[in-house]
């Protein structure tokens, strides 16, 4: 997090240095979409909160956290694959999880399905594609967060 | 107002009546959804600034217009690496992205090329990588585009090279 309040710092500093005009507009591009984002993201903060307090957390960890990696995967990679939710949200909530308990590699499976396997977009993606291609291209984005999900366990050792 | 903004806001007061409420007869399951909301609304306020002003930093700065002239000219390989960085100026979802990628093929855009447009700004938007970076961590992400980004190329090649062959057609959409 430190890290974070560094960089976008340094990045302001830059900017302004180089034209204070573009970094009054940057700031303004930046006001103006997080009130955008506003009212969805106070809805996913009441869901949460109260999801959250359904499902206790012994429970979340049982199937997204360590102990069952196979289950968590499956799961999270159904979920991200038939719900649409865009990043500004979905990432936000992945923090969340990330805080309770589950696993990196899980919360991959669940991003990058959810950004890249469209089956709520199926509709839009067939009139351009038509239903082979459509399907082809959906059946390759899962495999490829199967594997992005792997490497993510790898490399933050949660596999292995 | 509409029918859904009239319900989302009531069930906004309904929820701060509930949670005020419980606080003051002290009933325990609403005062702690009360609280998940305050911790996770307080997390979030520690992290959105700083991904709002680098993304608006990225959209004063970064021009599309130079990452799309490039797109027409390179050929090979450097024009799958050209494709990704326009995919990551795109604003929006995958939706956004099919239209786009059928105006990039009937400006003469070879299949492979779009498939890996379309793959790629699913994954790669910058916008989106900078707010997961600020959830998620630095790590999180390079491992997730590192893996992907390569993995988005080689099945839109093995795909796009299928499809010229069978002659297929891409369709104007609706």
């Amino acid at each position: 997090m430190v890290y974070l309040y560094i960089l976008t710092i340094l990045a302001l500093l830059i900017s302004v240095f180089k034209s204070v005009d573009k970094t009054s507009k940057a700031v303004k591009i930046a006001v103006k979409k997080f009130i955008n984002i506003l009212p969805a993201f106070l809805s996913m903060l009441i869901l949460v909160s109260i999801i959250l307090f359904l499902i206790p957390d012994e429970i979340i960890l049982k199937y997204l956290g360590d102990k069952n990696k196979f289950v968590g995967i499956t799961l999270a990679s159904f979920f991200g694959s038939v719900t649409l939710m865009p990043g500004f949200i979905a990432y936000p909530l992945c923090g969340i999880l990330l805080k309770k308990g589950v696993t990196y590699m899980v919360l991959s499976a669940f991003s990058t399905t959810l950004m890249m396997v469209g089956i709520l977009t199926y509709p839009i993606e067939k009139a351009y594609f038509g239903v082979k291609v459509t399907i082809i291209r959906n059946i390759f984005s899962f495999f490829i967060a199967i594997v992005v999900a792997l490497m993510t366990g790898i490399f933050f050792g949660e596999i292995g | 107002m509409t029918f859904s903004a009239k319900i989302k806001i009531s069930g906004f007061f309904a929820y701060i009546c509930f949670v005020a409420a419980s606080f003051i007869l002290n009933f325990n399951p609403g005062k702690l959804i009360g609280t998940n909301f305050y911790s996770f609304s307080i997390e979030m306020l520690k992290i959105l600034p700083c991904a709002f002003i680098l993304i608006g930093l990225f959209e004063v700065w970064v021009k599309r217009e130079t990452v799309e002239k490039h797109l027409g000219t390179e050929s090979g390989f450097r024009g799958y690496l050209w494709t990704v960085l326009l995919a990551g100026t795109t604003v929006g979802g995958l939706y956004v992205a099919f239209p786009i990628a059928y105006s990039l093929h009937s400006k003469g855009a070879k299949l492979s090329i779009i498939f890996t447009y379309i793959g790629a700004s699913a994954i790669c938007r910058v916008p989106m990588t900078i707010f997961e970076a600020s959830f998620m961590g630095i790590k999180f992400s390079m491992i997730r585009v590192l893996a992907s980004v390569p993995l988005v190329i080689a099945t839109s090649i093995v795909l796009g090279n299928y499809l010229t062959k069978r002659k297929y057609k891409v369709l104007p959409g609706k």
